[in-house]
């Protein structure tokens, strides 16, 4: 998807200068874009590090996440007085192994940033798609329907519909994907409705190109820039809610080594064991922070309407 | 303006519609008998069971129970809760000026801190303390606040005994709520130390619920001054010899505080959002925890109340801001 955008925009550019075509060009050319901002690579780096991380797990996690040492309860990392290399980062209140838990929690972050986005973008681009091509009462229905949506607090909605559900991970990922469609649908919409006025869409329609094919084929492509970067951004709001939730007890069930619900663990020891708060945090903060970095580059190179400064 | 105020409120109304019938569907959405959810009894026999269900009206047809909802809110009974038998109505009253003092205490920091910061980095773009700001706010941005406070806990609760824990006040101190803001209430009590033990318990919940409002509000006072910078006013302004200062506080800041406005309104909803983690993290005695709490113990008519009456505030914000909006900016009011 995100090719057929830069294929419009090389296109444009291609009838000014002749500059070579095919997917490589294309790639060359969002890479010229999107490197100008260092900080949206390093965060590309980051999280590709993270992706790494979550993936070979089981290869680089010195231990399982859930395997108890019952000889080293909240043991402290390795650099302080009673730490020793066996746990780098320390073990928590019944003998698990800090960075172990950590590694395996990448898994966690990443598996529900993947399924809260998919679940939220594709509901919300069809339902602004609809809102946006047919007007008059389905856009009244469905963007009221957003509003009431819209009208409670994001992580308040999401408790609410978890307490409903019933708590654990898949409804966590379920109820905040439901609290963040309604921006996808807004956004779908508004740039629907400013590609429904452009010759193109006019000249495809003379030609006779049904509706489906009209919404699917000819206008949704050229809507992704805008979506992609709410689809970056929105990755790492569902990192950010679905940790609260499980830190709240609504979202992953302990022991999963989920970091909001590790956090959730650690609280009695805040006082006692630094690591066991520490850690997860810094984990939580530092993927959010390289996605949030991505999602910056990503609107600067896609999307310069966008570009905020 | 009128009409546009009409306009407004068309829009409101349907959608406040549909929070009471989320709020009404919520609690027959859950498992489990509703009867029993809603009376909290264990153990209740068959007659009081069909009793309580014409009680609750849950024998009528779905349209008439939600008429009857409908009725109860225009007479101000948003339930009662399970567990205390109170008027949800009252406990939320008692408790809302704690969310509201530590909300509106959150948002001068974000705003004295905020402002400033996002001006002075757009007015130097591309220095060290433009990369900073923006760094920082990024980071604010990405900050998981449950985590941000527990942190700040062990380091000025725990390591340098500077602040307490939780709760609004010193336990030292009693006096009756005059206006339910701690601040002013410790002040009017004239107790000596009342007042400094209420600013130590507020000071650390509102810098966390403060952090990611100031992220917000730096990002986008920097991105709409530098927009307005670059306009031909300026320009103006500055050929005809105006000082910097005059320049940027005076033509440059009217017109960049616009966007601003909008999304400090828009900090309503993330300020309860964050106020339901801050207030469980610092045992803060207003709504957000009230909400965590009543889902917890299954009081689901309090959840029920709740839920519709912090959607019904943030709404009515929202208008509010809207409203203003188009009071400052004659354009808005008159496009769409």
């Amino acid at each position: 998807m995100t090719e057929t955008t830069i294929q419009k925009v090389v296109a444009v550019r291609e009838t000014r200068d002749d500059r070579p075509t095919g997917f490589r060009a294309v790639l060359t050319e969002f890479w010229s874009y999107f490197s100008e901002n260092r900080g949206a690579v390093m965060g590309l780096f980051f999280f590709i590090a993270v992706i790494l991380v979550a993936v070979f797990a089981n290869l680089i996690a010195p231990h399982l996440p859930n395997q108890q040492f019952r000889d080293a309860l909240l043991q402290p990392p390795f650099w302080q007085t009673g730490g020793d290399f066996r746990f780098v980062l320390g073990t928590d209140a019944i003998g698990r192994d800090m960075l172990s838990r950590l590694i395996y929690g990448s898994r966690y972050s990443l598996f529900i940033g993947c399924i809260v986005v998919s679940i939220s973008l594709v509901v919300g681009v069809l339902l602004g798609l609809m809102a946006g091509f047919f007007r008059g009462w389905v856009d009244t229905f469905i963007m009221r329907i957003m509003d009431v949506v819209l009208a409670f607090p994001s992580l308040l909605l999401a408790l609410v519909l978890v307490a409903v559900l019933g708590p654990s991970l898949i409804n966590a990922m379920i109820s905040i994907a439901i609290v963040q469609q309604p921006h996808y649908v807004r956004l779908t919409r508004a740039a629907v409705m400013t590609e429904m006025t452009k010759d193109y869409v006019t000249a495809a329609r003379v030609i006779g190109v049904k509706s489906l094919r009209l919404m699917l084929v000819t206008i949704l492509p050229n809507c992704m820039a805008p979506l992609i970067v709410q689809a970056a951004l929105s990755f790492s709001t569902a990192i950010l809610d679905a940790a609260a939730l499980g830190f709240l007890g609504m979202g992953a069930q302990p022991p999963t080594p989920e970091w909001g619900t590790m956090l959730a663990e650690a609280r009695e020891f805040i006082l006692r064991a630094w690591w066991v708060v520490t850690f997860p945090g810094i984990a939580i903060l530092t993927t959010v922070l390289a996605i949030n970095l991505m999602g910056d580059g990503l609107r600067d190179a896609l999307d310069p309407k966008l570009k905020r400064s | 303006m009128f009409l546009y105020f009409l306009k407004k409120l068309g829009v409101i109304l349907p959608t406040f519609f549909g929070v009471t019938l989320v709020a009404f569907v919520f609690i027959r959405c859950l498992p489990g008998d509703p009867v029993l959810l809603m009376a909290g009894e264990h153990g209740m026999s068959e007659e009081r069971h069909a009793q309580l269900m014409a009680v609750y009206g849950f024998d009528k047809p779905i349209l008439v129970q939600y008429g009857y909802y409908l009725k109860q809110l225009a007479h101000g009974d948003f339930g009662t809760s399970i567990i205390t038998r109170q008027p949800v109505l009252n406990e939320f009253k008692t408790l809302f000026p704690a969310t509201v003092e530590l909300s509106l205490c959150a948002m001068i920091i974000a705003v004295f801190f905020g402002l400033p910061a996002g001006m002075i980095a757009a007015t130097r773009r591309g220095s060290f303390f433009d990369h900073t700001v923006m760094t920082g706010a990024l980071a604010g941005y990405s900050m998981p606040i449950f985590w941000w406070g527990l942190l700040l806990i062990i380091f000025f609760s725990g390591i340098l005994g500077w602040t307490p824990v939780s709760g609004r006040i010193s336990l030292l101190f009693y006096f009756e709520p005059v206006t339910g803001f701690m601040l002013i209430d410790s002040l009017l009590s004239g107790q000596e130390g009342a007042f400094t033990s209420a600013v130590s318990h507020l000071i650390l919940p509102a810098i966390v619920l403060a952090t990611i409002p100031l992220a917000v509000i730096a990002r986008q006072t920097r991105s709409a001054m530098l927009e307005v910078l670059s306009e031909d006013y300026v320009r103006t302004a500055r050929a005809k010899g105006l000082g910097p200062q005059r320049v940027i506080g005076l033509h440059a800041l009217r017109n960049a505080l616009i966007p601003v406005i909008t999304v400090i309104g828009l900090q309503v909803g993330v300020l309860f959002a964050g106020a339901i983690l801050t207030e469980t993290i610092f045992s803060w005695p207003g709504i957000g925890k009230w909400m965590v709490d009543s889902i917890f113990r299954r009081d689901y008519s309090a959840v029920q109340g709740g839920l519709l009456l912090i959607a019904a505030i943030v709404m009515f914000v929202n208008l509010a801001v809207d409203l203003l909006y188009g009071l400052i900016n004659p354009q808005i009011r008159h496009t769409d």
